[in-house]
């Protein structure tokens, strides 16, 4: 059975650049110019952060890059002091029963950091040696994990030579060779190809099955949406809001994303779309665009036609072929999005999480 | 403590020492060897210096190899591993407190300049044929001067190793190794340096000087050498004062 995991009031200055440990990836530093030289790097990488993760979850920290999501990982696993606040991995304060809680946990960085003076089975077996695992069940661990990330046929090559993606693979079967009561994973698809990222997601599943805690930070919306039970959302140090993705997406107004694709459109056609009700913001894209008025994230997008955020979905449709048949303008498209992260953060933050 | 991870991260070790043995025992030996061969037999051959020389540069190329090979088997992988690469996180991250990590550091340090130091000394005699006149009659002082030297080699690398960047490599061997070596009174003996009064005092900084000559005072005592007491007090001293240095400087960087 998994462990819980608990946080309460971590904060952490950093008053040298922080180490590789920390993730390294920092909004810009706040200590002021001009101050005296020894006090001039000052970052608060993290504010009171106070967290919950149950024994048994998958739990998310999503936020850009600098928000303090790997500091956070960091604290919980030993590699990062706090400097207020307390941790706990299960029953175990991480930092005054630090050998309690490492026995408790696996962790992936977010940059692979594999032994190079190793080959790849060899990596997982001293790992495995290091929890004090029998030798004969490290023999057979490493070749079940070697098998399940599609590595065997690599095994016994030290890992200097490895693609980024194969190293990622082999620092994850890594954290898992000690079976841990609780996988720490730091933007664990950071660098793999869409086909990798999906096994990725199936292993941690299948892993978090087993009744294993997961916990892991990314910035990537459709990553926590899709493997998260619970995430967090932080954000310069804060967590600014926490939740199912259900329950995250679903507390912001107008959080549905309507695209309508039609063969042409007039200013009264998009002002009435803009008078229905349940109508929050309707904006213009494709050749009918005005300056100024693109869409974010509207890749792809051809033709005339707009993007509109309503606080319902599919019940919408009947009023907008309506209006737009009313105007004799034919509809070539519909796409019905969920309310998503994406909105929440910027709903929160004005900022999106793609910036 | 946790002795099992303890003993998983000296196999660790062990494991890649031994696959880079070849390597290893290459760079340990060809330098130190060429040395004894030049010094100790073209010089001699030649009559540009006397046979006596044999035997007082035995022990001082034992010295320098020892604190040479424990320096370079503790710092060089700790600046590899501390850099991007991270390396040394797994091993960080293992059930122990991060301080053992450090101890094993030493304790491997340490085997590899014992073991540096059991090969090069009869290599080094047997290079340098007949007339060393080496003695072994004060066997217990010999072997805690030896056991000094290696934990002064290897705590020397882990304070080194967690205080040098890898891009100041380069700049540790110019400022830090070779004026050790060169001062360190491993090629003549610290009463050689009379003529030079204040490099006489200042080489007592040295702590390698203390090396070569505990060793010189136990394997050829016939010849002017420190205090062999006094020597080992030192070196004792300066081994507590690196390992806590270098506990320090590995915690500092190993926890942000």
């Amino acid at each position: 059975m998994g462990a819980g995991v608990r946080t309460e009031g971590l904060r952490k200055v950093y008053t040298s650049p922080p180490p590789l440990a920390a993730g390294g990836s920092f909004a810009p530093a706040l200590g002021k110019r001009g101050a005296k030289p020894k006090k001039a790097f000052q970052v608060v990488a993290l504010d009171g952060v106070s967290l919950e993760i149950r024994a048994g979850e998958i739990f998310g920290l999503l936020g850009p890059n600098g928000a303090g999501k790997s500091t956070t990982l960091g604290i919980l696993t030993t590699r990062v002091r706090p400097t207020e606040g307390h941790a706990w991995i299960g029953d175990y304060n991480v930092w005054q029963q630090q050998v309690h809680a490492k026995r408790l946990i696996g962790v992936v960085q977010q940059r692979p950091n594999l032994d190079f003076a190793l080959t790849a089975r060899e990596i997982l077996s001293f790992h495995a040696a290091y929890y004090g695992v029998a030798p004969a069940d490290r023999g057979r661990r490493s070749a079940e994990l070697l098998e399940r990330f599609q590595l065997t046929d690599r095994a016994h090559e030290m890992v200097r030579g490895f693609s980024g993606g194969m190293m990622q693979r082999l620092a994850i079967a890594r954290a898992m060779m000690h079976d841990p009561q609780v996988l720490f994973l730091d933007e664990p698809s950071t660098g793999l190809d869409p086909q990798t990222r999906l096994l990725l997601w199936e292993i941690i599943r299948e892993y978090n099955r087993s009744g294993r805690t997961v916990m892991l930070s990314t910035h990537n919306m459709e990553e926590a949406d899709a493997l998260c039970h619970r995430i967090a959302i932080i954000d310069h140090g804060h967590v600014i809001a926490l939740g199912t993705p259900y329950e995250l997406k679903h507390s912001i107004p107008g959080g549905y994303l309507l695209r309508l694709k039609f063969s042409h459109h007039s200013p009264e056609v998009v002002e009435r779309l803009r008078q229905l009700p349940g109508v929050t913001e309707v904006q213009i894209h494709g050749a009918g665009a005005e300056g100024g008025q693109g869409v974010q994230g509207a890749q792809g997008a051809q033709g005339d036609g707009v993007d509109l955020y309503a606080d319902r979905g599919g019940s919408l449709i009947r009023e907008i072929v309506a209006v737009l048949a009313e105007s004799a303008t034919d509809l070539h498209d519909v796409h019905i999005s969920e309310p998503s992260l994406e909105n929440l953060f910027l709903h929160h933050t004005g900022r999106s999480l793609r910036q | 403590m946790n002795w099992r991870t303890f003993a998983a991260l000296l196999a660790r070790d062990a494991h890649v020492a031994r696959r880079n043995l070849a390597t290893l025992l290459l760079q340990t030996m060809l330098q130190p060897m060429l040395f004894v061969f030049v010094f100790g037999r073209v010089l001699i051959s030649s009559g540009m210096m006397t046979a006596s020389y044999k035997g007082l540069l035995l022990p001082g190329i034992m010295a320098v190899t020892m604190v040479i090979t424990g320096i370079w088997a503790v710092a060089m992988p700790l600046i590899a591993e501390f850099q991007f690469t991270r390396e040394i996180e797994d091993r960080l991250l293992a059930p122990m407190r991060i301080e053992w990590l450090a101890v094993e550091k030493i304790l491997f340090g340490m085997l590899q300049a014992l073991v540096a130091g059991a090969v090069v000394l009869p290599t080094g005699w047997l290079v340098l044929g007949h007339g060393v006149g080496i003695t072994f009659n004060q066997p217990a002082l010999w072997l805690t001067v030896v056991l000094l030297v290696s934990v002064f080699s290897s705590a020397g690398g882990l304070a080194l190793g967690c205080s040098v960047g890898q891009t100041q490599i380069g700049l540790m061997f110019s400022m830090v190794i070779a004026p050790m070596i060169f001062f360190g009174c491993v090629y003549y003996p610290w009463s050689a340096l009379k003529g030079f009064p204040v490099i006489q005092k200042l080489v007592l900084l040295n702590p390698l000087v203390y090396a070569s000559e505990g060793l010189r005072g136990t394997m050829v005592p016939r010849m002017d050498h420190l205090p062999t007491l006094l020597v080992a007090g030192v070196l004792l001293a300066v081994d507590v004062l690196l390992i806590l240095v270098g506990l320090n400087r590995f915690n500092r960087k190993a926890v942000g």
